[in-house]
């Protein structure tokens, strides 16, 4: 029955239901796909006994209402979840077990779900490789070389190693989308207060949001649906209708108007991701669209403003490590030194990096000049997808400038890391939905993905597109398993 | 009444100056949870058990407005005079410490709740109008406590995370004296709108001061420094006393004030310094992302304008008015909310004017002596309202009420049962009183000689001889009356 794994999420619900197979099988099926996993290095914290305990007594109890009834789910290790060790991928919080289960997670569980396990990340969802864990790098199916993107690394190379049926990540610049991208996989990022923060490790408050990580895009329509909602306890949550995302899935876009936007054309983008492109336009023309050639004059300006933005929230969000409450605390002959060793030998190089530019830039004497700026900067680009959504439904461009790169090549270089956030901040920043489908492969075989990015709570937009493109990309997770 | 002039100022070797004051007062919100959180905000409470998650900072938590603390300070902002901004935004104010979980401060910075207002001062030399610069909400910090333990320090979170109103004055104060009045004022409007218990031992109400020192006849203000968190108005007065000589003497030995950080030593009662302004904390200010920009309706601040008390200001307009109180009076009746409840309650059934001068002298002596407030006076307001029907309809004398009134405190007993279990009702019947003064008069035949000869003071003798036959019973009234004819 190890075939289980193969099947897709809403296959895996449907079969459950039809009793294809029971629960506890299922389980199992991932389990031994994660027993053999070590050398992807996915995840941090293995619940495997649990999850088969819960498969069981799902077999036992029957109870088939959910969206997510009977199915395993690892997640990232950036949801908080009660009694496990909720690590963000830093060793300040290596010991930290929450008494709490975030929403976002809950709502999983409330729809029949259950913990398989948590994921490797990058340490407090800061990076685009999965290289600052302080877990250890993450592997990408396609190559033990090759990094899986981040920061939602872990979810990523587990989803597309069939480790787990799908996944959550959160996505702050593009922490679903990019690692998406390159592991081909569908990732999506929902409009800001779609999904409730509450008991998620904060990187950077106006940014962040969880979202769905999964095999093919009718799966991240059903999973966007179950941990979608309102949530008083986070007072960015915002209070409207959640679609029926599954049910009103359809790859019937005929009419819809896409736009092209030229700044996306990035100096030094290699052919095949133009060529990608071109290739998604037509897709979309084949099925009905409409093809606009738009300007989102701003982008250039999304990169620098996000990398100023971004870390002055971090630099404050992180303040409460401290070693005073809870996780890693370093000995010192007074407080002041107890903070300096606690933060020192807790955060890694990459936390510490983004902790100094926010700290600056959020500095008397220099906040007007970085931080309110950055601010302006943000609302330009906002202004400028408003304008463009009232002549296009959607704007389509690729998901990342390049395919999965090596472990290992851009670490010494921050700025050309940060550079493969390109396509994806502009989309955090303005708070707009972005989904990334996988469209086709470069001359060695990677994956590469294409971005769309919808309206503000028009998810299900994004999701028929992607459907449309999907179904006449015919792309196949094609690696060969290396690992086991 | 004649008005006393305004006369505090610091002596110095060659001039007079002029001392300089702004308060930044911080007023726990009266509130049953805290300002983002659900936890319970009572005082007294074991160390650590008022904490919930988002007031210790665990990762993931966010805050929630309470929305009453965001009334209360509203309303609070009305009783000021002040406009209510309709926009304002929460900030967060970084620093490390270790009774602050989150590293931050949730405050106001750029945007507060509230703007300008006034809160009028009565001082012996008139009124005073002293400007609110603004008033803003914002979490307070935990406790610190340094000795429990030789080496370790110990963390209470209980306040973490407790709503505060930081009001603003304008540097409109001149004197200690004015300080004190101030502080009473606010103290005051604050109890009668319910937002502020205004219990200083508490920590309910504390204060930072802002003190600097200019010549008599100079515009502009000198460099001030920043006394830090004072918790009683005798301190407060002590350290600006202190402050104000001790900037005096640098300037005239021809030294600067720097402006500063500066904290009250209670103990040897003078201010010590303990940060410069160039050491001074770079707060980081930015808006919080976890909290979007507080935005009121219109219509809330109607509703809450609508539902306030008569504030002390009104109510003492109204008592000089329609009571014939002297504004004196009237001030002191309305300084605390409870003394102007207790005085309204006992005017329902007897004379006003009467009524303030037992309130204001008898009642008020005997809280002093029993260090009580009027609150617990051992004589309820009924039950004084009903002494005082009885003076005013005749039943009895106004010396015996002080006794029956003295009585009436052990155990807050009924003055009209005394009266009668005592038999000291009144003697008001002509005919027994003039049985009285006949037997005195003719006991004094001299004296009645006398008087008839002019000597008219004695009037006074026969009046306090027939006081003392009928043990001051009888009717003064009527014994003058009759005495008088008597002596015709």
């Amino acid at each position: 029955m190890s075939d289980i794994s193969k099947f897709s999420l809403t296959e895996i619900v449907n079969g459950i239901k039809k009793k294809d197979f029971t629960s506890e099988e299922v389980t199992k099926s991932f389990i031994d796909n994660s027993k053999k996993s070590k050398k992807l290095n996915t995840y941090i914290t293995e619940c495997f006994e649990d999850a088969l305990k819960s498969a069981k007594n799902f077999d036992k109890e029957k109870n088939y209402e959910g969206l997510l009834s009977g199915v395993p789910i690892a997640v990232k290790d950036l949801f908080c979840t009660k009694n496990i060790k909720t690590t963000a991928g830093s060793k300040i919080l290596h010991n930290f077990i929450p008494t709490y289960e975030s929403t976002v997670t809950n709502n999983l569980w409330s729809q029949g779900a259950f913990l398989l396990g948590k994921l490797n990340c990058d340490e407090f969802a800061m990076g685009s490789s999965n290289e600052t864990s302080f877990f250890g790098s993450v592997k990408n199916p396609y190559g033990d070389k090759l990094v899986p993107g981040g920061s939602s690394g872990g979810s990523a190379s587990a989803l597309a190693a069939e480790l787990t049926p799908a996944t959550i990540g959160t996505d702050t610049g593009g922490s679903i989308r990019q690692p998406a991208s390159f592991t081909g996989t569908v990732g999506l990022k929902p409009t800001y207060g779609r999904c409730s923060r509450w008991g998620i490790v904060a990187f950077a408050s106006s940014l962040d949001q969880a979202g769905p990580m999964t095999k093919n895009v009718k799966d991240c329509a059903l999973l966007l649906q179950a941990i979608s909602g309102y949530d008083p306890k986070d007072s960015t949550s915002i209070n409207t209708k959640v679609d029926s995302y599954s049910s009103k899935l359809t790859e019937q876009v005929k009419g819809l108007k896409i736009g092209i936007p030229k700044e996306y054309r990035v100096d030094n983008m290699p052919n095949e991701i133009d060529n990608l492109w071109k290739k998604g336009i037509d897709y979309l023309k084949d099925a009905g669209a409409i093809i606009k050639n738009i300007s989102l004059p701003h982008t250039m300006y999304a990169l620098p403003a996000y990398y100023i933005v971004a870390p002055a929230e971090a630099s404050s969000n992180l303040a409460r490590y401290d070693g005073v409450k809870y996780g890693h605390r370093a000995k010192g002959k007074n407080l002041i030194e107890m903070y300096e060793n606690t933060r020192s030998e807790g955060f890694g190089d990459e936390v510490k990096r983004r902790i100094l530019i926010g700290t600056y830039v959020l500095s008397s004497g220099y906040y007007d000049a970085y931080y309110l700026k950055a601010q302006k900067v943000r609302q330009l680009i906002k202004d400028d997808f408003d304008k463009a959504f009232k002549d296009v439904d959607a704007v389509l461009t690729p998901s990342t400038p390049n395919s999965a790169f090596k472990i290992g090549d851009k670490t010494d270089d921050p700025v050309s890391m940060y550079l493969n956030d390109i396509f994806t901040v502009p989309v955090n920043l303005s708070g707009l939905p972005a989904i990334s489908v996988p469209a086709g492969h470069d001359k060695n075989n990677l994956p590469l993905g294409l971005q769309l990015i919808g309206k503000a709570f028009d998810e299900q937009t994004i999701l028929n597109l992607s459907l449309a493109i999907e179904k006449r990309a015919n792309f196949k997770r094609n690696y060969k398993n290396w690992w086991t | 009444m004649s008005e006393k002039k305004f006369d505090y100022f610091i002596d110095g070797k060659n001039d007079k100056w002029e001392v300089i004051i702004g308060l930044e007062v911080h007023a726990q919100v009266l509130s049953k949870s805290k300002l983002f959180s659900s936890s319970p905000t009572k005082f007294g409470a074991e160390p650590n058990t008022q904490v919930s998650l988002v007031d210790s900072a665990f990762p993931g938590m966010l805050p929630v407005i309470n929305q009453f603390c965001v009334e209360q300070s509203v309303k609070t902002g009305l009783g000021l005079k002040a406009k209510i901004n309709l926009n304002s935004v929460f900030d967060r104010k970084n620093y490390f410490y270790a009774d602050l979980p989150q590293g931050y401060q949730i405050s106001q910075y750029k945007n507060p709740i509230v703007g300008e207002g006034e809160v009028i001062l009565d001082m012996p030399y008139g009124t005073k109008k002293i400007g609110i610069e603004r008033l803003h909400l914002e979490q307070d910090a935990g406790k610190s406590i340094h000795d429990m333990d030789p080496e370790n320090s110990f963390v209470d979170l209980n306040r973490s995370g407790v709503a505060l109103m930081e009001i603003v004055s304008k540097p409109d104060l001149r004197s200690p004296e004015e300080v004190n009045s101030y502080i009473k004022k606010l103290r005051s409007i604050m109890r009668y709108l319910e937002t502020c218990d205004g219990n200083m031992q508490e920590g309910s109400l504390r204060a930072d001061v802002n003190v600097s020192v200019r010549k008599i006849g100079d515009k502009k203000f000198g460099t001030r420094c920043e006394i830090k968190n004072v918790n009683s108005i005798k301190f407060m007065q002590m350290a600006i006393e202190y402050e104000a000589r001790r900037q005096v003497e640098l300037l005239e030995s021809g030294k600067n004030v720097n402006q500063e950080t500066r904290l009250f030593d209670t103990k040897k009662n003078i201010t010590r310094s303990m940060r410069s302004k160039e050491d001074a904390h770079d707060y980081r200010y930015f808006p919080d992302p976890d909290l979007l920009p507080l935005k009121l309706d219109e219509s809330l601040i109607n509703k809450l304008k609508k539902g306030l008390p008569e504030l002390p200001d009104e109510k003492k307009e109204r008592f000089i008015k329609d009571h014939n109180l002297s504004p004196y009076e009237a001030n002191i009746l309305v300084s605390e909310k409870e003394i102007s409840e207790y005085y309204e309650e006992v005017i329902k059934k007897c004379d006003k004017k009467l009524a303030t001068n037992w309130i204001t002298v008898e009642l008020f002596a005997v809280l002093n002596k029993k260090n009580l407030p009027i609150s617990q006076s051992p004589v309820s307001a009924k039950n004084l309202s009903s002494l005082i029907k009885m003076i005013t309809s005749g039943k009895i004398s106004g010396k015996i009420a002080k006794d029956v009134f003295e009585k009436m405190q052990a155990g807050d007993k009924n003055p009209e049962d005394i009266v009668q279990k005592e038999g000291l009702t009144q003697q008001s019947n002509p005919k027994e009183l003039e049985k009285i003064i006949d037997s005195v008069l003719s006991k004094n035949q001299d004296k009645v000689t006398q008087y008839k000869s002019g000597k008219e003071k004695l009037f006074g003798y026969f009046v306090g001889e027939v006081m003392k036959v009928s043990k001051g019973k009888a009717n003064p009234q009527l014994v003058n009356e009759i005495l008088k004819k008597k002596l015709h």
